[in-house]
């Protein structure tokens, strides 16, 4: 009985979350322009989004920005991550804390202090300030991914390798990186997530005319959504879809395998 | 530590440390400038006494009573949906986890968007409802569509961390608590609960902020009618163009985002309750 009533719970929350893209995905379907009405089965829309230049130019925009942003914030998080490893304790709790300090505050205010600060350095505002200010709000969530990663393994084996000789860099990109890895790859993922899903940032630090998917959708709310919009958002879902899947499966049957290894 | 160590940790935070000085803190210190400042740079603190004002005071107002109450519901929602996925197996558990994660990678947009898509007046649920026989309902551009947008976009917000503390408090505990005696609504209520507080304080913080400062949700299912404080800060920096006002504005507005930080660091020392 108690076990029916949770089960009946665990769906309804599943409804909950799953109708309203489920709707879009069946409205992308639709032959119609109507969003209460069906009016038979068509791909037209689907052909009518990969020829729409705004979307189009909305969706390199945002894998540009994307791309750049979660590769600079890798690399500059990981870094960060192995040199906070290494201070003194006060030190590294200073630094954790200011790395929480973009993860806590609202985005809103995150955009608007990066924009006033452009602003006021005279730079102006293009794609080039929406790819700084998404690296500011990536490096957060790479040292975040990759800290418990460097906690776990220590510095034994870098020492060691110090003292059979090899040199600090040698020892940095053969023992230290290889060891972090798993903490990197999923630091980098998430950051070129949260760059792709970002629009509150974007939407105070862009140039004129430079749209991303989200800004893309918001200006087209406001003139009437059509339903390419639907389109693109069944595509949108599968594509997460099929990374989170693989992102999930792969570390998985690493871990796997090297315990068959081990035993 | 000598030098040569020294020098080395020196450049591998070096880029880190420009960062958070030039994306974090400078722009943290220019938006306090502009807020405490008139257009000719005479300091006043008239930007955030602006607050006062009888529009001002009730968007504030507004965006406090909605983003609370969604908050609730979130934990309303989520508090049962962790305790039963504490006592899933293993197996099951990384998948059922996945499932209720995985809108929140979704874009945000996207799945506000397909708010407006099923409340609009031509839009779906109205469609259902004509073809049922039944008189329309305005749905959309009311405070319980805003409402329903907040707590759809970020119950994930609010599950992670629950889970997160919820799987980590041992089976034995629970065993113990029924072995003395305690029923099941007592080990709810005084063993689960009190030992998930970390969670809780993660999981309002950041449905609560982001619920508060939002002015997307109120734009897209709010019709532009209901403007809440962070609708009033986008329209000072956008259409406005009040940057001193809009900063103010924003200040104090992150007083009760500074607040929800101290409760985290109060309640959340270890960040047992992080979202990753």
């Amino acid at each position: 009985m108690k076990k029916t009533l949770n089960r009946i719970y665990l769906v309804l929350i599943i409804i909950f979350l799953y109708a309203p893209i489920l709707t879009l995905m069946v409205l992308s379907f639709n032959n119609g322009r109507s969003m209460g009405k069906w009016t038979g089965f068509s791909l037209h829309w689907y052909a009518e989004m990969f020829e729409d230049e705004n979307i189009m130019d909305a969706l390199r925009n945002t894998l540009i920005i994307a791309l750049i942003a979660s590769v600079v914030s890798t690399i500059i998080g990981t870094a960060a991550t192995v040199a906070i490893q290494r201070m003194k304790p006060r030190t590294r709790n200073i630094l954790l804390g200011a790395n929480n300090i973009p993860l806590l505050n609202a985005d809103i205010v995150t955009g608007i202090s990066l924009m006033l600060m452009f602003v006021a350095f005279g730079i102006t505002l293009s794609m080039g300030t929406v790819i700084l200010a998404h690296i500011t709000f990536c490096i957060p969530y790479v040292i975040l991914s990759v800290l418990p990663r460097a906690r776990e393994i220590g510095s034994n084996s870098y020492e060691a390798a110090l003292d059979l000789g090899a040199t600090p860099m040698y020892a940095f990109f053969k023992v230290t990186l290889p060891e972090l890895k798993p903490g990197i790859i999923s630091g980098f993922l998430l950051a070129f997530t949260m760059s792709v899903d970002d629009f509150i940032v974007t939407h105070f630090t862009r140039g004129a005319g430079v749209n991303t998917l989200s800004t893309m959708i918001y200006g087209s709310v406001k003139i009437g959504i059509r339903p390419t919009i639907y389109a693109l958002s069944t595509i949108v879902f599968l594509t997460v879809l099929v990374l989170l899947i693989v992102a999930n499966v792969i570390p998985a049957r690493a871990e796997k395998r090297r315990k068959e290894k081990d035993a | 530590m000598s030098r040569n160590k020294q020098l080395r940790n020196l450049s591998l935070s070096g880029p880190y440390l420009f960062w958070i000085i030039g994306g974090t803190l400078i722009p943290l210190v220019m938006m306090l400038w502009y807020g405490l400042t008139a257009d000719d740079g005479s300091f006043t603190l008239a930007n955030v006494l602006a607050i006062g004002e009888p529009g001002h005071a009730k968007a504030l107002g507004q965006a406090l009573l909605y983003s609370a109450i969604s908050t609730v519901i979130c934990f309303l929602l989520a508090f049962p949906l962790a305790v039963i996925l504490r006592k899933s197996k293993m197996g099951v558990k990384g998948f059922i986890l996945f499932v209720f994660i995985l809108p929140m990678w979704m874009n945000f947009l996207l799945r506000t968007m397909a708010w407006q898509v099923l409340l609009e007046k031509g839009g779906v649920i109205n469609g259902v409802l004509t073809w049922m026989g039944l008189p329309r309902m305005r749905l959309i551009n009311t405070p319980g569509a805003i409402i329903m947008g907040m707590v759809y976009d970020f119950l994930p917000f609010m599950i992670m961390p629950l889970y997160n503390v919820m799987s980590k408090i041992e089976n034995s505990v629970i065993e113990a608590a029924k072995d003395l005696g305690a029923s099941d609504w007592q080990v709810l209520y005084k063993v689960l609960l009190p030992l998930s507080v970390p969670g809780i304080v993660s999981g309002v913080t950041m449905v609560f902020v982001p619920a508060l400062t939002t002015f997307v949700i109120s734009n897209m299912l709010g019709g532009g009618k209901i403007f809440l404080i962070g609708n009033v800060i986008e329209h000072e920096f956008t259409v406005g163009d009040n940057w001193h006002l809009g900063a103010g504005l924003s200040l104090v507005m992150m007083v009760f985002i500074l607040i929800s930080m101290a409760f985290i660091a109060k309640f959340d020392k270890n960040g047992e309750g992080n979202l990753i």
